[in-house]
């Protein structure tokens, strides 16, 4: 009995996305309207996102895929709409089921965030420290493990970010992320700033965990390889909205003259 | 979850083989559970070979595959071995990515011992000394070199960049200035007065307010809160360009740092230190007035005529003469720390602080210096 109780102590993370059948919406953006000041970034945008899916969200610089993602999270402030994740409506939740919410997501920015002031392992173990009582070993040795899965060098564990390359952040950024082996991660141009093969290995692993753990990305990204190799659905932001969902075939089909240039282009025939 | 309460047994031990059946979850919230409990049932076992049966387990997750493969190559190392059964096609995915980026064994850092740390921050700190004395020569002479190729183009001394630092360390700190001399005045004053009433010798009083603030307290005070507000803003401001790497980009350009952001910073604060100083004065001995006429009885009239006897112009001028000065030492270890910033936030904050710390601190020592001075030339 102590044990079961040890078990369910305040440790235990709510597995969240047990009850949502594979297939079925893990995250829910309905009716969203995000205006600074004057400006209407995003207007009746509405955004499904499955369990287990990778989906990859595009758009021209500026259209507020950023936005999007950072109102998912609560970053921003909405002025009207409806975001559900895990079926929980966020901005509607208690501080424990924001909590438990906030645990088993993971979030990488467009600039890596990492904490300036430590180094590469102490990041990815913030969260393991915050949420869990892990003993240290085990922590140093996840956190490693974490890091090697993402690609970097065993001496970038101790390095600092600021003794970094940009691509190495990204990477940190990821393990740091996966911290705490959420159920959804949100990307925010992962690949951007890695070379082509670094690029592959990353959608490789993100490829493998989807697999493996069951994992659900949100992929903000302009990587025409990741949006063509890994990612199941692909959806295009454009005129404050969500313009078009669906496969990488159907985008080219898409008749809308930047889907058109995005998917049809130059650099898209390239391939 | 109830049958986590035993979460493995030993199903059956045939010779050298012993099986294992896990339960549960195997997720990064029990893995502190899982390693204790793997450990445990580990340790009474003697068998060559140990398997494993995961078919009871409910999710595995990297670090349950983790705690796995470190059994796993704990057992090797005995020259033992361990075998998975009932694995599910997800599972053996994970254990082959845990196993293709097998971190080696972790060692710690080496313990220092604490003498050597003693002597090592000891070091450091000399040879901090040392660097920050380079850097004060060298930005001196940069700044020398950048106003005399502005006296030669005067476009370069970049006006509006000064004007618009003037109004930032000045005119906004003319009210938080005025308002903290006005109550030291009041209070030199009142305490002043309080033993000098003993003796009857009250009126005297405005003579110790009025030397003692224009020759020492109302550019003491000024400079700290100087040093306080803008020197700390002057740190922050460059600190946080060179995280951002716009010092960088500027010198990439072709703009000098001394010109753009030193030069402005340091012309603005030695022009605003004695408009400051001046209006810092006239407002502690408004103070000082208002506490004589008030507590000791002494109207502004008389207070008005003691104090033409008691100060002259030299007295003002004293003071006043070691504002540019004080501007000087301020904004000069200000930008020197702020280009100290390295990467992290945590640096911007520590030079913030020695900023601070450092100009308050040579305020002081430099205004000893000029009352060894002052004293010597009769003044």
């Amino acid at each position: 009995m102590t044990r079961e109780k040890a078990s369910g102590s305040r440790n235990s993370f709510v597995d969240l996305a047990a009850q949502i059948p594979v297939g079925a919406p893990i995250l829910r953006a309905q009716d969203i309207r995000v205006r600074f000041g004057s400006q209407l970034v995003l207007d009746g945008l509405t955004l499904d996102v499955m369990k287990g899916e990778i989906l990859g969200f595009v758009g021209g610089s500026g259209t507020g895929k950023t936005v999007l993602m950072r109102t998912i999270l609560g970053l921003n402030l909405r002025e009207s709409g409806r975001i559900e994740v895990f079926g929980r409506e966020q901005g509607k939740l208690s501080a424990k089921e924001r909590r438990q919410v906030e645990q088993r997501w993971g979030v990488l920015f467009q600039q890596g965030a990492l904490f300036s002031s430590l180094t590469v392992r102490q990041n990815v173990q913030v969260p393991m420290r915050e949420y869990l009582q892990l003993p240290q070993r085990l922590m140093d040795e996840l956190a490693l493990l974490k890091i090697e899965m993402v690609g970097l060098p065993r001496e970038a564990a101790d390095k600092f970010p600021s003794e970094l390359s940009g691509g190495m952040i990204k990477r940190a950024a990821l393990a740091r992320s996966l911290a705490l082996e959420p159920q959804i991660v949100f990307l925010d141009e992962p690949t951007s700033g890695l070379d082509p093969i670094g690029a592959g290995a990353f959608d490789e692993l993100i490829g493998k965990l989807r697999e493996t753990l069951g994992l659900t990305v949100y992929m903000v990204t302009h990587d025409l390889d990741s949006l063509a190799s890994i990612c199941d659905r692909i959806a295009v932001l454009g005129d404050k909205k969500v313009l078009v969902s669906g496969s990488f075939e159907e985008m080219k089909q898409f008749q809308h003259p930047w889907v058109q240039e995005y998917f049809c282009g130059t650099r898209a025939l390239r391939r | 979850m109830a049958q986590n309460t035993q979460s493995g047994r030993d199903d059956g031990v045939s010779g050298d083989e012993a099986v294992l059946v896990l339960k549960g979850r195997w997720t990064l919230d029990e893995a502190q559970l899982r390693e204790s409990e793997l450990a445990a049932m580990i340790k009474p076992l003697s068998g060559r070979r140990v398997v494993l049966s995961l078919a009871e387990v409910a999710v595995i997750d990297v670090s349950g595959a983790w705690l796995l493969k470190r059994l796993e190559r704990q057992l090797q190392a005995a020259g033992r071995e361990l075998r998975y059964r009932d694995l599910s096609p997800e599972a053996r995915e994970l254990l082959k990515e845990v196993e293709r980026h097998h971190p080696e064994a972790y060692a710690k850092p080496a313990a220092v011992s604490p003498f050597l740390k003693v002597l090592d921050a000891t070091g450091r700190a000399a040879l901090a000394v040392y660097e920050d004395a380079l850097a004060l020569v060298a930005m001196l002479g940069s700044i020398v070199q950048t106003l005399a190729a502005a006296i030669a183009h005067p476009r370069r001394f970049r006006p509006i960049s000064i004007a618009v630092q003037f109004q930032n360390s000045c005119i906004g700190a003319v009210p938080i200035v005025m308002l903290m001399s006005f109550l030291i005045g009041a209070i030199i004053a009142q305490q002043g007065g309080f033993y000098l009433s003993q003796f009857g010798a009250d009126i005297f009083v405005v003579d110790l307010a009025g030397v003692l603030v224009l020759r020492e307290i109302g550019v003491i005070l000024t400079a700290i809160m100087v040093a306080g507000r803008s020197g700390s803003a002057f740190t922050a401001e460059l600190g946080s360009m060179k995280m951002r790497e716009e010092v960088d980009a500027l010198n990439v350009i072709g703009l000098r740092i001394t010109e753009v952001l030193v030069v402005p910073r340091l012309v603005a604060l030695m022009l605003a230190m004695p408009i400051l100083v001046f209006l810092a004065d006239l407002a502690a001995l408004f103070g000082a007035a208002l506490t004589c006429w008030a507590y000791l009885g002494i109207v502004p009239s008389s207070f008005i005529i003691q104090l033409q006897s008691a100060v002259n112009v030299e007295t003002l001028t004293v003071g006043i003469i070691k504002a540019p000065f004080m501007a000087l030492i301020i904004g000069l270890i200000a930008c020197i720390e702020g280009l100290k910033v390295e990467g992290s936030a945590e640096s911007l904050g520590k030079q913030t602080t020695s900023s601070v710390v450092k100009a308050i601190f040579m305020v002081i020592v430099v205004d000893g210096f000029f009352a060894i001075f002052f004293a010597s030339v009769g003044l």
